[in-house]
């Protein structure tokens, strides 16, 4: 061993570019079988109901064509049918973290690439519906999102209707470029949606990742993010509300493997009723590589009745001494009777000091998605979720 | 025609060591167009005192009652007393995120008059409002209290005071904390709520200085959880020359 060679080692050995052993993401692999079935024990497994999942962690057969994408695209954007060999596939570098990933990456005959071109400039949200038709044989899907660089819009995928469906959704942004994905679960009462979605980003450009779950059955969404340049940003804002019996997890990942990235990560979530159930894992990573950063993550939960579970975990792993700042926090109460005293104090009656309290907690989110028709829409779900108890 | 009725007031909080009686025994009567100053050490049971007044659940009345115009008020719910004609400007204001201030205002101003005001003079009135406490108005679009100093957030009270216009005002350490210049304003505030004649206030404090800007027609002096000593304005004078040592003292031997 020449004396280069043992200090090329030791280089790499101190920026770990390659493998850091960290809890927070296990290693990703393509092959089903490198993912063996979980027993609910796992650490990334043990908040999930795995017998609600219809046997997508199992071997479930993945061949339901039940599910439909549909977008109206303007000129110059490209929406194509993403076949099992399209070269769009793995073009976020995303490897599947989970059996259900991996199944779903193998098995996905349909979905969508749609590929913003470079510089361009939309004004005008692109909405994509995703329409679930049955819950009889579960789906799998594969969705690539590329924003080319220096270009700015904002996608909308809606997910709607009744599904068993295992997708994955990679996100390119490209240097420069000003991406927003608003992904929005309104599905009816009996979907089980497993998703995961990753997001690579540029150089210099701005990720935001808007994750509404309100429908379903058993929704769980896996939303990580890396870089593939310094001075990259990503903002993750996350609105869920969890009624009787639902479940509803969130598990995200930023990997600040590049310097001077930001990452910011919002979640706020409402429980009512017997059972309701929801799960935020908030994971963050800073390798030595990537100095000068800033992480912030926080998630608030709410809780309005008896019977319901909030888990929340932020978990941050740092690596280098050289950061801007990085910080987490995570709470989970009921109302607060300051605020409703004071409130009622005023006159206001407690059921709508209860709702102003509520409506208040979500308003801050929602006004920054900045997608008015959105916010707008929100506004009204949250209102329409109060009716039920509130 | 108004009077805020308090007799024989007992008042419990649950501690660790179970319930602790914190008011031993008030009698206090306010009629309409009187100005009321409590005055009093901490820990004396002065804010208990607003808290039973306005229904805070922490407190617990063990005996006595509270009417108004002959009215039980313990029987009350905290949004059926204000709506009746009790009004609370608290010590420590709460923030309420993501509720704008014109939001609340209008939610609370609908819900004390039964019927949301016209839309068209309202909007002037708010401004009205926050501009005599120079407040700026764009205050209206920040979320109620959050990130206020200290002196908005009573400014803000006296601008609810003005708008909401109740028969009987508690005004809780509305003076604590603020600088002379948010003292004047803040005293005229509650100065034009008293112009009206018809209105009742209870002004506690801790200091005798805001009694230079408002002049109070009673001052009690309350010492663990009783009214030791009552008089006129003049009582006021001799507290802020002598302090509240011999009644803590008497209090403490009796």
């Amino acid at each position: 061993m020449t004396v280069t060679e043992t200090a090329r080692e030791s280089v790499a050995a101190a920026l770990e570019q390659e493998k850091v052993l960290s809890h927070l993401h296990p290693e990703g692999s393509f092959l089903v079988e490198d993912h063996p079935v979980p027993t609910g024990r796992e650490e990334i497994w043990r908040f999930t109901p795995l017998k609600r999942l219809r046997g997508l962690h199992q071997d479930a057969d993945l061949s339901g064509l039940l599910v439909a994408a549909e977008a109206d695209v303007p000129a110059g954007v490209v929406l194509e049918r993403l076949g099992a060999d399209s070269p769009l596939k793995g073009s976020s570098g995303y490897v599947p973290t989970d059996r259900i990933s991996a199944r779903a990456w193998a098995a996905a005959t349909v979905g969508y690439g749609l590929t913003i071109p470079a510089e361009a400039d939309l004004a005008d949200p692109i909405v994509v519906t995703v329409t679930g038709t049955g819950t009889e044989v579960a789906s799998a899907t594969h969705a690539v999102i590329t924003a080319g660089p220096h270009s700015r819009a904002t996608v909308v995928v809606k997910y709607v209707g009744s599904a068993t469906l295992a997708d994955n959704v990679e996100i390119v942004v490209g240097d420069g470029a000003q991406l927003t994905v608003v992904s929005i679960d309104d599905w009816a009462d009996d979907a089980v949606h497993i998703g995961h979605r990753h997001a690579r980003v540029g150089r210099d450009a701005t990720f935001r990742h808007i994750d509404v779950s309100f429908g379903g059955d058993v929704v769980r969404h896996d939303s990580t993010a890396d870089y593939s340049g310094p001075g990259g940003s990503v903002e993750m804002l996350g609105l869920y509300f969890a009624d009787e019996g639902q479940f509803i997890e969130h598990r995200l990942f930023v990997d600040h493997n590049q310097p001077k990235t930001k990452s910011h990560v919002v979640y706020k979530g409402a429980l009512q009723g017997e059972g309701a159930h929801t799960v935020w894992i908030g994971n963050v990573l800073i390798r030595k590589v990537a100095e000068g950063i800033e992480t912030y993550e926080e998630n608030r939960n709410l809780v309005l009745t008896d019977g319901c579970r909030a888990d929340s975990v932020p978990n941050l792993e740092i690596e280098t001494g050289e950061i801007e700042g990085a910080g987490h926090a995570s709470a989970t109460g009921r109302f607060d009777d300051q605020q409703l005293f004071y409130l009622r104090s005023r006159g206001i009656e407690e059921s709508e000091a209860r709702r102003l309290v509520v409506h208040g907690f979500f308003n801050d989110l929602i006004r920054k998605i900045g997608v008015p028709e959105i916010e707008k829409q929100l506004l009204e779900t949250v209102e329409a979720e109060l009716e039920k108890t509130v | 025609m108004s009077t805020l009725e308090i007799k024989d007031l007992h008042v419990t909080v649950d501690t660790e060591d179970g319930a602790k009686e914190i008011l031993k025994g008030v009698d206090l009567v306010i009629k309409d167009g009187e100005t009321h100053a409590i005055m009093g050490p901490n820990g004396s049971g002065k804010s208990t005192l607003a808290y039973s007044i306005a229904g805070h659940p922490k407190y617990t009345v063990t005996q006595g009652s509270i009417t108004l115009d002959g009215v039980d008020v313990l029987a009350m719910t905290v949004d059926e007393r204000a709506r009746a004609g009790l009004f609370l400007a608290m010590q420590y204001p709460v923030e309420v995120p993501g509720v704008s201030v014109s939001n609340f205002l209008r939610t609370a101003k609908t819900a004390i008059d039964g019927e949301a005001p016209k839309l068209r003079t309202w909007v002037k009135d708010v401004n009205a409002a926050m501009e005599r406490v120079k407040m700026d108005t764009a205050f209206a679009t920040r979320n109620v209290n959050e990130g206020f100093s200290g002196g908005e957030k009573k400014r803000h009270e006296i601008v609810q005071l003005e708008l909401l216009n109740p028969k009987v005002a508690v005004l809780d350490e509305t003076d604590s904390g603020l600088d002379i210049d948010a003292l004047k304003i803040v005293s005229e505030g509650v100065n034009r709520f008293r112009e009206q004649g018809d209105r009742g206030v209870l002004l506690i404090t801790h200091y005798t200085r805001i009694l230079r800007y408002i002049k109070p027609d009673f001052v009690h002096v309350f010492v663990a959880g009783q009214i030791a000593e009552q008089g006129g304005p003049e009582l006021a004078e001799q507290l802020e020359a002598e302090g509240y040592d011999k009644y803590v003292t008497a209090a403490a031997t009796a």
